[in-house]
C-alpha cells in the first residue's frame, strides 16, 4: 500500500466539480509535484490533502490510516504557504517552535530541534527577529523551518517560490532540492512553474480541469506525453503542434498512417534551420530570440508557424528564406481528441 | 495671505467653533454643579461666583450614590464581558468561514440598531415582568448585552477580517484546534480590536438610560436613573441635577480620556486600508 493515497477524491464548489475523481498513490520519501494551468485544481487538491478543504467524495489514506475526515491539526502534515503565513507577533524562534510547544514537547528538545533547523537553513542569527524584520527569502526559509522542526509524515508546499524574485527563486529551489535529498521526507509540491516541476520532482502530476492528465517522471512526460495538453504544457517553448494535413512533409516522417484529423507535434530542438533549398520544407524567419545559451528561431512554413531551438549562435536574420528539417525521433502524433498515437519513433 | 494659509485659518476656526458647540453643555454642567440653586437659575447667568460643594453633599445625603454607581459598574462590566464572549465567536465564524448569507446576517444585525428602542419596550418589559426580573441587574445585563451585540459583532468582524486567513490555516496545520487558534493567534493579533470593542461597549452600557429608567426602580437603578431622579415632579433643581450628572459621567469621562487611542482605533477599523 502506498504511503499517501488518494482514492477517487472529489471536490464540489456549488454545481462545479472542481476535483473529478482523482486517484494517486505516493510512495514514502517521494517528491511529487502537482503542476497545471491556473484553475486546474492543483492547490485545491493540496488543501484537501492538508485538511484545509473538505473532501466531498472518495477517501484519503496516510500510512494505512483513513484521514479523509481527520482535522488538519491531527493529520501530522506540515505545509509551507505561498504567502509564508508566519505568525507576525512571534519571533522566528517562536514561529518555528509553535507546533512543538502546542504538542507540549520538552523545552530543551524544542530548542535543539529549532536550532538544528535554523542551522540547516542559515537562520541561526535571526531567531530573535520578528517576520517583519526579515527579507522575503528569509521569511520563506522560516516557513520551511517551521515545517522541518515538526518532522511531519508529509511536507506540503503550495507555490512556495512564487513571491520571490527570479534569482532568489532559483536559489531557493536548489535549497529545497538539497533539503529533500538530506531529509528524504515525502513531499507534495504545487507549482505552475514547469521548471520547478521538472527540476524538483521524482514524479510530476499534470492536472487540467480537476483531472489528472498524466503522472510520470519529468523526462517521461517530456519524451512520452500522454496527450497534446501535456505535450504542450511541458517544455519551454511549447512543442510545435500542427494539423497533419497542413504540413505533409512533416506528417510523413511519423512513419505510420495518420487519421485525417490528426495533429503532429515536434519539440523545438527537433527542428533544424538550414540554408534555403535544403531540408524538408521551405520557410521564412519571423523572429529570432537570442537567449545566450540557446537561440529560438520562429519561422513560418506553408502558413504554419514553427519554432526551432538551437544551442549555437545564429547568423540568420528576420525575413531570411530558410529550409527546415525535422528529427523523426522527436515526433509525436495525436488524434482529434488530443490523445497520443503510436509513432514509428516511439 | 496665500490661499492655503487662508484655508488653514478658516478650517481651524471652524474646528474650534464646532468643538466649543460640542463642549459647551459639558462646561455649563461643570460650572452649574459648583453653584447654589439660586446662582444656577440667576438671570443673567453668573459667570463669576464662589464655587461650593454643597450640592454634591446634598446629592450624597439624599441619594445612595454608591449603590447606583455599583449597579452601573456591574451592569457595564458584565454586559461587556458577556457581549465579547458571544460576539467574538460569531465574528470569528463570519470572518473566517463566511457563507453566502454572512453579509445578509451582518446587515440584519445592524438593522436591529435602526429600530427605536421604545419599539421593543413593551415586549421586553412584559418578558422581564413575567420571569420576575424587573428592577434586577440580570435583566439590565441581558438587555445591555443584546443591544450592544450588533455593534460588537461588526467591530470584531472588521478587525478579524484584517487577519490573513493563511495564518489561521498555518496554526491549524501546526496542530492548533479552534481554541488554540483563538488564544495563540487571533487574540494577540486582534488585541486592539478586542480592547476597543470592549471599551466602547463599556461606555455605551454605562451611558445607557432608556432601559435603565424603564426596567428598574430603586434596587437596580444605574447612575442614569440617579440623574433622572433630580428631574422630578417636584421641579428642576439645576445645581443638584448638574452635580448628580457630573458625578455620574466623571468615571466614564476619565476612563474614556485614558482609553481614547483604543476607542478611536476601534471606531475607524476598516476605514483605512
Amino acid at each position: 500500500m502506498a504511503f499517501l493515497e488518494l482514492k477517487n477524491v472529489e471536490k464540489r464548489f456549488g454545481s462545479l466539480l472542481a476535483i473529478q475523481g482523482v486517484n494517486l498513490a505516493i510512495e514514502p520519501g517521494e517528491f511529487v509535484v502537482f503542476v497545471g494551468p491556473s484553475g486546474c485544481g492543483k492547490s485545491t487538491l493540496l488543501r484537501m490533502i492538508a485538511g484545509l478543504t473538505e473532501i466531498d467524495g472518495g477517501s484519503l489514506h496516510l500510512a494505512g490510516r483513513d484521514i479523509t475526515r481527520v482535522p488538519s491539526s491531527q493529520r501530522d502534515l506540515a505545509m509551507v504557504f505561498q504567502s509564508y503565513a508566519l505568525y507576525p507577533h512571534m519571533s522566528v524562534f517562536d514561529n518555528m517552535s509553535f507546533a512543538l510547544r502546542l504538542a507540549n514537547v520538552d523545552k530543551a528538545v524544542i530548542r535543539e530541534k529549532v536550532e538544528n533547523a535554523a542551522r540547516i537553513l542559515n537562520l541561526g542569527s535571526y531567531l530573535q527577529r520578528t517576520p517583519r524584520e526579515l527579507s522575503g527569502g528569509q521569511r520563506q526559509r522560516v516557513a520551511i523551518g517551521r515545517a522541518i522542526v515538526r518532522a511531519p509524515k508529509v511536507f506540503l508546499f503550495d507555490e512556495p517560490l512564487s513571491n520571490l524574485d527570479a534569482a532568489l527563486r532559483g536559489q531557493t529551489r536548489i535549497e529545497i532540492a538539497k533539503l529533500h535529498r538530506d531529509l528524504g521526507a515525502t513531499t507534495v509540491y504545487v507549482t505552475h512553474d514547469q521548471v520547478e516541476a521538472m527540476t524538483l520532482a521524482d514524479r510530476v502530476v499534470v492536472l487540467r480541469d480537476g483531472q489528472i492528465e498524466q503522472v510520470g517522471t519529468p523526462l517521461e512526460l517530456y519524451d512520452r506525453p500522454a496527450n497534446q495538453f501535456v505535450a504542450q504544457f511541458i517544455g519551454m517553448p511549447p512543442m510545435n503542434v500542427v494539423a497533419a494535413a497542413a504540413l505533409p512533409s512533416l506528417s510523413k516522417l511519423v512513419g505510420v498512417p495518420l487519421p485525417l484529423d490528426a495533429t503532429v507535434g515536434i519539440r523545438p530542438e527537433g527542428v533544424s534551420v538550414l540554408p534555403a533549398g535544403q531540408g524538408a520544407v521551405q520557410a521564412q524567419v519571423d523572429l529570432i530570440e537570442a537567449l545566450g545559451a540557446d537561440t529560438l528561431i520562429y519561422a513560418t512554413a506553408l502558413g504554419v508557424p514553427l519554432v526551432a531551438r538551437q544551442n549555437t549562435r545564429t547568423a540568420w536574420r528576420v525575413g531570411d528564406a530558410v529550409g527546415l528539417s525535422f528529427d523523426p525521433a522527436t515526433l509525436h502524433a495525436f488524434d482529434a481528441q488530443g490523445k497520443a498515437l503510436r509513432t514509428a519513433g516511439a | 495671505m496665500n490661499e492655503s494659509k487662508l484655508s488653514l485659518v478658516v478650517r481651524s476656526v471652524a474646528a474650534w467653533v464646532a468643538t466649543f458647540v460640542v463642549f459647551f453643555p459639558l462646561l455649563w454642567l461643570v460650572i452649574t454643579a459648583f453653584k447654589t440653586e439660586q446662582q444656577a437659575i440667576a438671570v443673567p447667568p453668573e459667570l463669576f461666583f464662589a464655587p461650593t460643594l454643597d450640592t454634591f453633599r446634598e446629592v450624597m445625603d439624599r441619594s445612595d450614590y454608591w449603590s447606583y454607581a455599583k449597579n452601573s459598574l456591574i451592569t457595564s462590566l458584565v454586559s461587556t464581558v458577556l457581549g465579547l464572549a458571544i460576539a467574538a465567536p460569531a465574528a470569528y465564524s463570519m470572518a473566517f468561514f463566511p457563507t453566502r448569507k454572512t453579509r445578509d446576517i451582518l446587515m440584519w444585525m445592524l438593522s436591529t440598531k435602526m429600530m427605536p428602542a421604545v419599539g421593543a419596550l413593551f415586549p421586553v418589559y412584559v418578558m422581564a415582568q413575567t420571569v420576575g426580573m424587573l428592577d434586577s441587574l440580570p435583566a439590565l445585563i441581558v438587555v445591555f448585552t443584546l443591544s450592544n451585540l450588533p455593534i460588537m459583532v461588526w467591530m470584531l468582524y472588521s478587525g478579524f477580517k484584517d487577519i490573513p486567513p493563511d495564518i489561521l490555516e498555518a496554526a491549524r496545520m501546526d496542530g492548533a484546534n479552534v481554541l488554540g487558534e483563538f488564544v495563540h493567534v487571533i487574540r494577540p493579533l486582534a488585541m486592539g480590536t478586542l480592547a476597543s470593542t470592549g471599551l466602547l461597549c463599556l461606555v455605551l452600557s454605562w451611558n445607557e438610560a432608556f432601559w435603565s429608567l424603564n426596567l428598574t426602580a430603586a434596587k437596580a437603578g444605574t447612575l442614569a436613573a440617579l440623574i433622572a431622579s433630580y428631574s422630578s415632579p417636584e421641579g428642576l433643581f439645576w445645581a443638584k441635577l448638574s452635580a448628580a450628572s457630573l458625578m455620574a459621567i466623571a468615571p466614564i469621562v476619565v476612563f474614556g480620556w485614558f482609553s481614547q487611542k483604543q476607542l478611536v482605533q476601534g471606531l475607524t477599523f476598516g476605514a483605512v486600508k
